[in-house]
C-alpha cells in the first residue's frame, strides 16, 4: 500500500480559504450553523439544513471511524502511478462523513468501523490534505 | 394530471457500432436520430421537440438542433443528470406532450469515449465540493466500490452475489451479435478477474463503448397513424439523491423515483414483466433492485444469486441485450440503451432466446452521477399499446 502520490494535488478552486489555511497549521475546521446547530459538510456559506447564512468555524476533534473504504488498484490523474492506495469515507465524531485517504494501514488492518485520527499531508501549496490513520490504542 | 397514456415511444434505435474511430460525435447523433425516426416512420421534418444531455456537443440543445436542421422546434430540454438523463427526457417529453407543448419529441445520445479517451468534464472541477473530494484521488470505480463495501458491511452482501449480476448479463449477451462481450462467464471467473478497486473486480464493471441511441416520443394521435407498434408511457419518477454531508452509500434515489413512477402508472413491482436496470457496476443493479421494490432492502444479494435476473423465465428478467456490463455503454451513460431494450421487449422484438413471453409491462431505470457521492435516479414504467 502507498500513501498516494509524492506530489499531492492541491485543492482546486473554488477553495475555502479558512479551511485550507487551517490544514497547513494542523487543524481540521468544520462549520456549524448558528441557527439550527447543524454541523455542515462540505464547508459553504449557506446551511443546507435550514438555509441560514449564519455559520461559524470550529475545530474538529480529528477523530472518527471508517464508514467505508476501498483499496484502489487503478489510480487516475495525480494518483495514476501510486496504486494501491486507500480511498475512504470517515465519519467524524462531529457527524459528517468526509472523503479522505487512509494512510499507514495494510490489508487486514482496514475495517469498516475502525477508529482513526487525522494526519495532515502537505501539498506544498500552503495547504495540507486531511487524511486519517488508525488511532492508537 | 398525470402522463399515463399521454405519450408513446414510437421509435427506438441503438447504434450498431461499438468502436467508431472515423466519425465525429455530431455525426453519430445524426445517425441515431435518423435511425429512431425511421423506426417510427417519421422524419426530421416531423420533429417539434428536441432533448439532449451533456454528451451533445455545443451550446445546449441548440448546436445539435442546428446541425440536424431541426427548424420546427417549439420545445427543447437539455436536462443533464448523467446516465439517467434520457429516462428523464422521456418523462419530460411525455409531460410536454400532455400539456400540448409539442407532438413529436426526439431524444439523442452519442459519443466516442472508446476511440477518443475519457473526457473529463471541465465543469466538474468547478463544483463546490471538488476541493474537498478530488484531491483524495476518487475514480468512478472506487466510488462504487465504497458503496459495495458499505452494503456488504450492513447486509452481508458478498462478491459472489454481485458476480451473479454479471453472470446473468453475460448469459443474455451471448444472443446479441452486436454485444461487446458475448462469452458467458461464471461467478468464479468474475471473482478471478483483476481487482480494480476492492471489492469490485474488472468483471463487476461495465464496458466502455463508442456509439449512441435515440428515441422518438409522440402524442397518442400521432402514434395511431404510424405503421409500427408503439409503447405507451405509463409512469415516470425522478429524484436526485444528495450527499448532505452525511452520505449514505447503501441506497439510491430509486427509493423516491420508483414509487412516483409506479403510482403514476397504477402498477406495482409485481406487475413488471421485464426490467432494464442501469448496470454501470454490479452493485448499481443490486442496490436498484432493492430500492425499486423488487425485494426487501438488504436482500438483493440473495435475490440475484438465485437466478432471478435470467431471461426469459426468471422472477425479474433484466437487461436482455447484455446491458452495460456486456453489450454497450455509449458515452458511459447507460440510460438510453435501457429504454431501447425495454421498447424491444414490449414490441416482442428482443432476441428470441431472451424475449419475455407476453411482455406487457416493463420498467426502465437509471441513475446518473455517482452512487459514492451524489446522484440522480429516474424510473419509467412502459406498457404495450393496449396497456
Amino acid at each position: 500500500m502507498t500513501d498516494g502520490p509524492e506530489s499531492l494535488p492541491a485543492p482546486a478552486p473554488p477553495v475555502t480559504k479558512e479551511f485550507w489555511a487551517a490544514t497547513a497549521q494542523g487543524q481540521l475546521l468544520l462549520k456549524r450553523c448558528l441557527d439550527c446547530d447543524s454541523v455542515i459538510w462540505y464547508p459553504r456559506v449557506i446551511c443546507p439544513h435550514c438555509s441560514s447564512l449564519r455559520t461559524e468555524w470550529f475545530a474538529a476533534s480529528g477523530r472518527g471511524r471508517i464508514y467505508s473504504y476501498t483499496v484502489n488498484h487503478r489510480g487516475e490523474g495525480a494518483y495514476q502511478d501510486c496504486a494501491p492506495f486507500v480511498l475512504a469515507y470517515v465519519e467524524l465524531e462531529e457527524g459528517p462523513r468526509i472523503m479522505t485517504n487512509i494512510t499507514g494501514a495494510e490489508g487486514d488492518a482496514l475495517a469498516v468501523g475502525l477508529p482513526v485520527e487525522v494526519v495532515f499531508s502537505d501539498t506544498g501549496a500552503g495547504s495540507a490534505l486531511p487524511r486519517f490513520r488508525p488511532a492508537p490504542g | 394530471m398525470t402522463i399515463r397514456g399521454k405519450a408513446h415511444i414510437a421509435g427506438a434505435y441503438e447504434h450498431p457500432e461499438r468502436k467508431i474511430p472515423d466519425k465525429s460525435v455530431p455525426q453519430v447523433h445524426a445517425e441515431v436520430a435518423l435511425g429512431a425516426l425511421a423506426d417510427a416512420g417519421l422524419s426530421l421534418r416531423d420533429v417539434d421537440a428536441y432533448f439532449c444531455a451533456g454528451d451533445a456537443p455545443g451550446f445546449g440543445p441548440v448546436s445539435m438542433a442546428d446541425y440536424l436542421g431541426l427548424d420546427r422546434l417549439r420545445y427543447v430540454d437539455s436536462t443533464e443528470t448523467g446516465g439517467s438523463s434520457y429516462l428523464s427526457h422521456v418523462g419530460h417529453a411525455a409531460a410536454a406532450i400532455a400539456a400540448g407543448k409539442c407532438r413529436v419529441a426526439l431524444i439523442t445520445l452519442a459519443g466516442l469515449p472508446r476511440s477518443q479517451g475519457p473526457s473529463r468534464a471541465s465543469r466538474s472541477a468547478l463544483a463546490p465540493e471538488a476541493g474537498f473530494e478530488q484531491p483524495f484521488g476518487p475514480t468512478t470505480v472506487s466510488m462504487y466500490a465504497l458503496a459495495a463495501r458499505r452494503h456488504m458491511y450492513e447486509y452481508g452482501t458478498t462478491s459472489a452475489q454481485l458476480a451473479a449480476v454479471k453472470v446473468a448479463a453475460s448469459q443474455h449477451a451471448q444472443h446479441n451479435p452486436e454485444a461487446m462481450l458475448r462469452t458467458p462467464v461464471t461467478v468464479a471467473e468474475v471473482l478471478a478477474s483483476p481487482m480494480i478497486s476492492d471489492p469490485l473486480h474488472r468483471l463487476d464493471c461495465c464496458v466502455i463503448s463508442d456509439g449512441g441511441g435515440a428515441l422518438v416520443v409522440v402524442a397518442p394521435e400521432v402514434a395511431r397513424e404510424l405503421p409500427r407498434p408503439t409503447v405507451k408511457v405509463l409512469g415516470h419518477g425522478e429524484s436526485p439523491k444528495l450527499a448532505g454531508g452525511r452520505v449514505d452509500l447503501t441506497y439510491t434515489g430509486a427509493v423516491w423515483s420508483a414509487p412516483r413512477a409506479f403510482d403514476e402508472a397504477g402498477v406495482r413491482p409485481g406487475d413488471i414483466d421485464y426490467a432494464s436496470i442501469y448496470d454501470s457496476f454490479t452493485i448499481t443493479v443490486l442496490q436498484a433492485i432493492e430500492d425499486l421494490g423488487f425485494c426487501e432492502k438488504g436482500k438483493g444479494g440473495a435475490f440475484v444469486a438465485e437466478g432471478s435476473l435470467l431471461a426469459p423465465h426468471g422472477r425479474l428478467p433484466f437487461n436482455t441485450d447484455g446491458g452495460g456490463l456486456c453489450n454497450n455503454h455509449p458515452v458511459n451513460r447507460g440510460g438510453m440503451t435501457k429504454v431501447i431494450e425495454a421498447v424491444r421487449q414490449l414490441r416482442g422484438e428482443a432476441r428470441a432466446p431472451v424475449q419475455v413471453p407476453d411482455c406487457q409491462i416493463a420498467l426502465a431505470h437509471g441513475n446518473g452521477g455517482s452512487l459514492g457521492t451524489r446522484s440522480a435516479a429516474a424510473t419509467l414504467i412502459l406498457g404495450r399499446e393496449d396497456a
